[in-house]
């Protein structure tokens, strides 16, 4: 350990560099990810038509509109645009959290149950490198060529996969599963729990190998069964790491694009499918002639709120308990001191 | 005595159920296998055919087309006029490629700034990193097009490849390496040996943190190929000599007037195929990797 001095002398020779090797980090996070990060906040509170181009309110990208797009996003406006704007909203963020819901829970089940297995002691399990290595690469496979691979095989097409199985087996029409409303979010459901579960399973994984081994051979030399291991023992020590998944898991799923945007043919993309990310990036970028800055940059602030909020929730979840036990006693010490220090002053005049 | 017996049969009992237990376990495992498979091999195999046999259903048996569809991809007029699968594995692999080299070098310099050196602003630096991790790119994505639109940016790779500098949770993940990993002592001696600061990083820790840089140059690489979000923010004129692979199978699956269904699988069989072989290759490190917590989607 450096002392204070050495620290300081440290510090005044080789101060430079820590600064010059950290900057072009900061250089390029400002301009491509933090300036465009005040950009959005900005936008927010504009207008939506750009350049001569007015929107329904009259407004561009020019004018300051307080806060109308929250308005008119949160609770609907008065023209037929507008109206459309909060309609939309709402009905891809309910699209969001169904097919957020509908994929977490059966996906962090089943990664649980195959975690548990992996790391279970009891059972020898040769072939486990190939498994982890098969469940795991859906993950890494582009999600343009997922959304183009599950059309091939349960699109509405009556060559898709499953349809010419089907027909040739006397159904008289083909199935419409990728335009319907529950089908088509079965299916993406599926397909997301398809590339994320070997994900959850080895992150889960991990965490189980990160408990006491002694723990579990306890458990087994006084007769529990693996039931009752699991809900005594690994469920309750992997709680963090679960609350941690399933945060993180909320995150993502707020961030939920690629498969939605891309599971449909055409040019129309599926409403019953289309997430909030969907929306921001519909708004502005698939007609970028005349984009609507404004409704994106309010919908995107709004996502940001829920984020940070759950990414408040992360740390919290992940503080270190012990270091702050240690540190909260070690600020007590110090007034303690501090206190008699002053009441010892006292009586010395 | 009794109590022996018992201890016996309860033992013969354990071993059955343990037995019953892996055949279920396996059970279950080889058919989450066949479910991860068999929709990639279906695609192989309909990517060797032809449309007649594709329409006639079904096969697990390749067929002989894989060429022959390959080149309706690049001779067809509805493929190739926004498909070409060579200049999309090159687009795709200059972007993928330098974002990778840049990500790991400057955030392994980043995390090396903040270790190992003793600076005021070290403190704020490192929790203005913790807070930005999770900022999805989503969120700034309006303000990243009026950039781009501003700064006359569009269509062009300089803004898909020069922000992979900054990549705060690799960083973060680099520099819990370092605190774990990497002994600060070896940089005092290099100092006393008379190294300059750029090459201790250059020649002592990289070498010494070579696992960290493995396994991030990897996921960087991965996930900057499958990255379809950015390059079509980016690449909006959808100019063919510029297009990635992502985007070019996604303009495959949206055509919605298909004529050859063999062309259609193996467009999107070449998009995965490379990926695919770097992960068998390489499935060792990748898996090691996402157990350390080193990824970040």
């Amino acid at each position: 350990m450096a002392t204070a001095a050495q620290r300081r002398i440290k510090s005044v020779s080789y101060a430079k560099y820590g600064y010059l090797f950290t900057a072009p980090f900061f250089i390029v996070y400002f301009i491509f990810m933090f300036w465009p990060l005040l950009q959005t906040f900005i936008l927010a509170f504009y207008g939506n038509g750009v350049g001569e181009k007015l929107d329904a309110a009259g407004t561009s990208i020019n004018c300051f509109v307080g806060t109308q797009n929250f308005k008119t996003i949160l609770v609907g406006g008065t023209d037929f645009l507008s109206m459309g704007a909060h309609d939309d909203f709402f009905q891809y963020f309910k699209n969001t959290i169904i097919i957020w819901v509908g994929n977490f829970f059966p996906q962090i089940a089943l990664s649980l149950l195959l975690a548990v297995w992996f790391t279970d002691l009891r059972v020898k399990m040769p072939g486990k490198g190939f498994f982890k290595v098969v469940m795991y690469m859906p993950n890494i496979i582009t999600a343009a060529s997922v959304a183009g691979l599950f059309m091939t095989l349960v699109g509405d097409s009556k060559y898709s996969v499953l349809n010419v199985f089907l027909m040739n087996r006397g159904m008289e029409e083909p199935l419409q599963l990728a335009t319907g409303e529950w089908s088509s979010r079965f299916i993406v459901m599926f397909i997301q729990i398809w590339m994320w579960f070997g994900n959850t399973m080895i992150m889960l994984m991990s965490g189980i190998q990160g408990i006491n081994e002694s723990l579990f051979e306890a458990a087994e030399i006084d007769g529990a069964n693996s039931t009752q291991t699991f809900w005594r023992i690994t469920f309750p020590l992997l709680k963090t790491i679960m609350v941690y998944t399933l945060l993180t898991s909320m995150i993502g799923g707020l961030q939920m694009f690629d498969i939605p945007f891309m599971f449909h043919t055409g040019n129309i993309i599926n409403q019953y499918l289309a997430t909030v990310a969907v929306f921001i990036y519909d708004k502005f970028h698939k007609n970028y002639m005349s984009p609507s800055y404004g409704y994106s940059a309010a919908a995107s602030v709004i996502l940001f709120v829920i984020t940070s909020i759950l990414g408040a929730l992360v740390f919290w979840v992940q503080r270190d308990k012990d270091a702050m036990e240690l540190a909260k006693k070690r600020r007590q010490a110090v007034k303690e001191w501090k206190r008699k220090q002053k009441r010892g002053g006292g009586f010395s005049i | 005595m009794s109590k022996k017996v018992k201890y016996d049969t309860d033992k013969g009992g354990y071993q059955t159920q343990v037995l019953i237990k892996s055949t279920l376990i396996y059970v279950v495992l080889i058919l989450l296998t066949l479910i991860c498979l068999v929709p990639i091999w279906i695609l192989i195999v309909n990517a060797t055919r032809t449309t007649d046999e594709i329409i006639k259903g079904a096969s697990l048996i390749p067929g002989t087309n894989l060429f022959a569809n390959i080149n309706t991809l690049n001779t067809d007029m509805l493929y190739n006029v926004f498909y070409s699968p060579l200049r999309g594995m090159f687009n795709s692999f200059i972007i993928a490629g330098s974002c990778c080299a840049l990500t790991v070098f400057f955030s392994g310099l980043t995390a090396y700034g903040i270790v190992v050196y003793d600076f005021k602003a070290k403190g704020p630096m490192f929790v203005f990193i913790l807070a930005v991790m999770m900022v999805p790119s989503q969120v700034t994505a309006v303000g990243f097009m009026k950039l781009l639109v501003d700064w006359e940016l569009l269509d062009s790779y300089v803004p898909l490849i020069l922000p992979a500098i900054a990549a705060p949770a690799i960083v973060f993940f680099m520099r819990q390496y370092m605190l774990s990993s990497f002994p600060l002592d070896i940089i005092e001696a290099a100092r006393i040996d008379g190294s300059s600061e750029i090459r201790t990083f250059l020649t002592i820790s990289i070498p010494m943190m070579k696992p960290a840089f493995a396994v991030q140059a990897i996921f960087a690489f991965i996930s900057k190929w499958n990255d379809y979000y950015n390059q079509s923010l980016v690449l909006v004129s959808g100019n063919k000599e510029q297009l990635t692979m992502p985007m070019m199978v996604q303009k495959v699956v949206s055509i919605d007037r298909t004529a050859d269904y063999g062309a259609n699988y193996a467009a999107i069989f070449l998009s995965i195929i490379p990926v695919v072989v770097v992960y068998l290759v390489l499935s060792k490190f990748i898996i090691g990797g996402v157990a350390a917590g080193g990824v970040k989607e």
